[in-house]
């Protein structure tokens, strides 16, 4: 045993996924998804351009980019809707298959990408967590995604 | 025996050979947000490459800004780009000159 087996995604014994959260940490994870979709709800915030950028590079291929959003946007919204509601229903979960696991890493990265652009987060400039409460938030869910990707690659404490 | 009808060859026409016919390549862009294990396991899980050259890839859009990941005909390139936006990268596609 070390200290990093208090690590709060980590892989089991028997190839399941340990959340070893506390009842707030799962409450806020609850709360953030709910918020998160009622804000989807609203394509035109500023704030969701990262979870919806355009699929073209060029403003040449703008006929292309608009058939695309026609055909592809819905979809995108209904995948984000998804992962918000598996990492809602699951937050009080003891243990994730490796599939619910990616999905928390989903939905967990929209909602970072959502916050950091608020807080405007930039290359150089690294998120202290004490600047705010959506700082240490915006920290706290790197935190857990990072965790979560180790316990799946297997680079991290109790992967093989 | 029944005489075979003349059959009207249409020459292809190559013009209609255009730019949409081209390939595309899809590329992602660094991001100020994304982790990087994290950049590195979507595009190790999306396209099946090896820890290595995911990684690798990743390397180029953290210190190159960007990096080539999948390239092919519009619907495939389309297909990825989407995948890609489903798990938060920042993609997009354009024609291989």
């Amino acid at each position: 045993m070390s200290v990093f087996d208090r690590r709060p995604l980590r892989r089991g014994r028997q190839g399941q996924f340990v959340v070893g959260l506390g009842a707030d940490e799962r409450a806020v994870l609850a709360s953030l998804s709910g918020q998160m979709r009622e804000l989807l709800a609203d394509r035109g915030d500023p704030s969701l351009r990262r979870l919806f950028p355009p699929a073209y590079s060029s403003p040449d291929d703008r006929e292309c980019e608009e058939e695309y959003e026609r055909l592809m946007a819905d979809d995108l919204l209904a995948r984000q809707r998804e992962a918000l509601d598996l990492l809602e229903s699951t937050a009080q979960a003891e243990e994730l298959s490796a599939e619910q696991l990616e999905v928390w890493l989903r939905a967990l990265n929209s909602i970072r990408l959502l916050l950091g652009t608020r807080l405007g987060v930039t290359e150089d400039d690294e998120p202290d967590p004490s600047t705010s409460p959506q700082h240490g938030l915006y920290y706290f869910l790197g935190y857990l995604q990072e965790c979560g990707l180790d316990s799946l690659v297997g680079t991290g404490p109790g992967g093989e | 025996m029944p005489t075979a009808a003349p059959v009207e060859v249409h020459e292809p026409d190559l013009t209609a050979v255009t730019a949409a016919d081209r390939p595309w390549k899809v590329i992602v862009w660094n991001d100020p947000i994304n982790l990087m294990s994290y950049v590195t396991f979507v595009i190790q899980k999306l396209f099946g490459y090896s820890r290595e050259r995911a990684h690798k890839l990743m390397m180029d859009v953290h210190t190159k800004g960007k990096a080539v990941v999948s390239s092919g005909p519009r619907e495939k390139a389309e297909l990825d780009v989407f995948r890609l936006h489903e798990h938060g990268l920042w993609a997009t596609m354009e024609h291989d000159e």
